[in-house]
């Protein structure tokens, strides 16, 4: 019997049809996921990183391959993964307490249960002062502090973030990437992160998964010791950092024939 | 912490900056009462075909003091209300129904589009044969006229929820109710309330048509009815008026309606 949390990917394969063509976001994904890990996939845009975590979280489930969690086949959306967006997503009419509560909606708890989790979420992601107000009341951080408690409190096995900070300024998205890493360390939750940010994927991440694009694939799989990731003024910082960019091809632009594909 | 701030809803500061225009609407109809009066009184015109403001206040009060015209507003608008009240309970749910089923919408939009094209006064002959000439076919011909407008733009509510938000319904493994009442409803409810309000006023034009087109009976269409084959103006008019304050009235109303049912709107 595995631990709760455990992904596998096994040799994924994703085809588009884009005006009647073929095009490979994914080709032969193999990745595994230990229970309580954090990994971080970057690569520049197409490289398939979100489909990946779409067919994670099983949006989409026309793929080739296998993708399992604790040795199950995934089979569509179910309530042990959660996703948060890069846009908040939340619902606009419903208060910031009904929007977290939105992830218990499947959940067989009593109600009593049910406001407590919600409670302690919101107290976990600072905004309890914010339970009555609407979506459109919060400013972007806050309004994404609340996507992160709808997608635990669940409990999920497996937390995905898809460029969760994108859209923030520099010093809210730092604030929440250190907000972040207490949580999913305190939850002691697997999470995939997805992000083009390699400082981000750095600092939150236990490994880092280096894609490249066009087709999708992986090209390497970095550890990130806990030293390192901690400081981000820390040579060892900088060196991964610059390892990181590398494998990413920064500085070697992409032939003009592959662009055109 | 930086990252907390609080918007302040927007509707308050813009509501209270200018109190003074709010009345510039009124300007127009305080003019035309002081022409029609100044043109009534100078002996203008003939005193028959448009009677002074004074004449037409009196026959007010006076079908008010014999309890006609109480009875004439109350079988109105209970006629408009029942009417409305059909039609805007079939509309909604077949509004849902067409944009939330991509077959229903293939099979049964074309159709509707087309039927919907057709005056809705063209459907009195046939629905006096089918409902007959009483009371139910004046309801049934006003559950018409609102049922049109409600259903076209529930329609294009419920065809416009956003994917996105759809996406979250789908992680979140939402049940098919859940998704309806939680996302799709609320999200198709802005459009759903135009349709409302059109569906008012559409079904208080159909009350007034079906009064004056159908057999007569107590209303206010009955009222100018008898107004127009009396050649009495004064009553005729009394009659205009108070079709345009009611329906000013019910739009009034719904605006309050939509107000309060979409709070989170204002911010």
């Amino acid at each position: 019997m595995p631990d709760q949390g455990t992904l596998e990917i096994r040799n994924v394969f994703k085809r588009f049809e884009v005006a009647g063509r073929t095009v490979e976001a994914l080709s032969g994904i193999d990745l595994s996921v230990a229970p309580g890990e954090f990994v971080s996939v970057v690569g520049a845009s197409g490289c398939g990183k979100s489909t990946l975590l779409r067919l994670i979280v099983g949006l989409d489930r026309d793929y080739d391959g296998e993708i399992l969690l604790d040795g199950r086949r995934l089979a569509g959306p179910t309530l042990d993964r959660a996703i948060v967006f890069q846009e908040h997503r939340l619902f606009p009419w419903l208060r910031v307490e009904d929007n977290v509560a939105l992830g218990l909606l499947k959940s067989a708890l009593p109600a009593p249960e049910k406001r407590k989790l919600v409670r302690e979420h919101l107290e976990l992601v600072g905004l309890s002062a914010f339970a009555g107000a609407y979506p459109a009341q919060l400013s972007g951080g806050m309004s994404q502090r609340v996507a992160i408690a709808r997608a635990l409190v669940n409990r999920p096995d497996i937390l995905l973030l898809d460029e969760p900070f994108g859209a923030l300024d520099a010093l809210t998205r730092a604030y929440l990437q250190a907000e972040l890493r207490r949580i999913v360390r305190s939850e002691g939750i697997t999470a995939v992160l997805v992000t083009h940010d390699v400082e981000e994927a750095i600092f939150l991440g236990d490994r880092i998964v280096v894609m490249h694009p066009r087709p999708g694939r992986i090209a390497e799989i970095l550890p990130v010791d806990a030293a390192s990731g901690q400081d981000r003024a820390s040579t060892s910082f900088a060196h991964l950092r610059e390892t990181v960019l590398t494998g990413l091809g920064a500085g070697h632009p992409a032939l003009p024939g592959r662009l055109a594909a | 912490m930086s990252a907390v701030t609080i918007i302040p809803p927007a509707g308050e500061a813009a509501a209270t900056t200018e109190p003074k225009r709010r009345w510039n609407g009124l300007i127009l109809p305080a003019v035309l009462i002081l022409l029609w009066e100044g043109a009534s009184q100078s002996g203008l015109v003939d005193d028959r075909l448009l009677p002074s403001l004074g004449t037409v206040a009196g026959r007010g009060w006076s079908e008010l003091a014999d309890g006609r015209l109480a009875v004439d507003i109350a079988s109105s608008l209970a006629r408009d209300v029942s009417g409305f009240a059909i039609g805007s309970a079939l509309g909604i749910p077949v509004g849902l129904a067409l944009g939330l089923s991509r077959t229903l919408d293939r099979f049964v939009g074309p159709t509707f589009n087309a039927a919907k094209q057709i005056a809705v006064f063209a459907w009195i002959p046939l629905i006096s044969v089918w409902f007959g000439v009483g009371e139910a076919a004046k309801i049934a011909f006003i559950a018409l006229a609102a049922f049109t407008p409600v259903v076209v733009n529930t329609w294009a509510g419920a065809r416009s929820v956003p994917r996105t938000l759809g996406e979250v319904a789908d992680v979140l493994a939402l049940s098919r109710w859940q998704r309806l009442t939680r996302l799709e409803i609320p999200s198709a409810l802005p459009s759903i309330f135009v349709g409302l309000q059109l569906g008012l006023i559409y079904s208080w034009l159909a009350t007034v048509g079906a009064e004056y087109f159908m057999t007569i009976g107590p209303g206010i269409g009955g009222l100018m009815t008898e107004g127009r084959e009396h050649f009495h103006m004064d009553l005729v008019i009394l009659g205009v008026l108070l079709l345009g304050g009611i329906g000013l009235g019910l739009n009034k109303l719904a605006a309050l309606m939509e107000t309060s049912a979409l709070r989170w709107k204002r911010y």
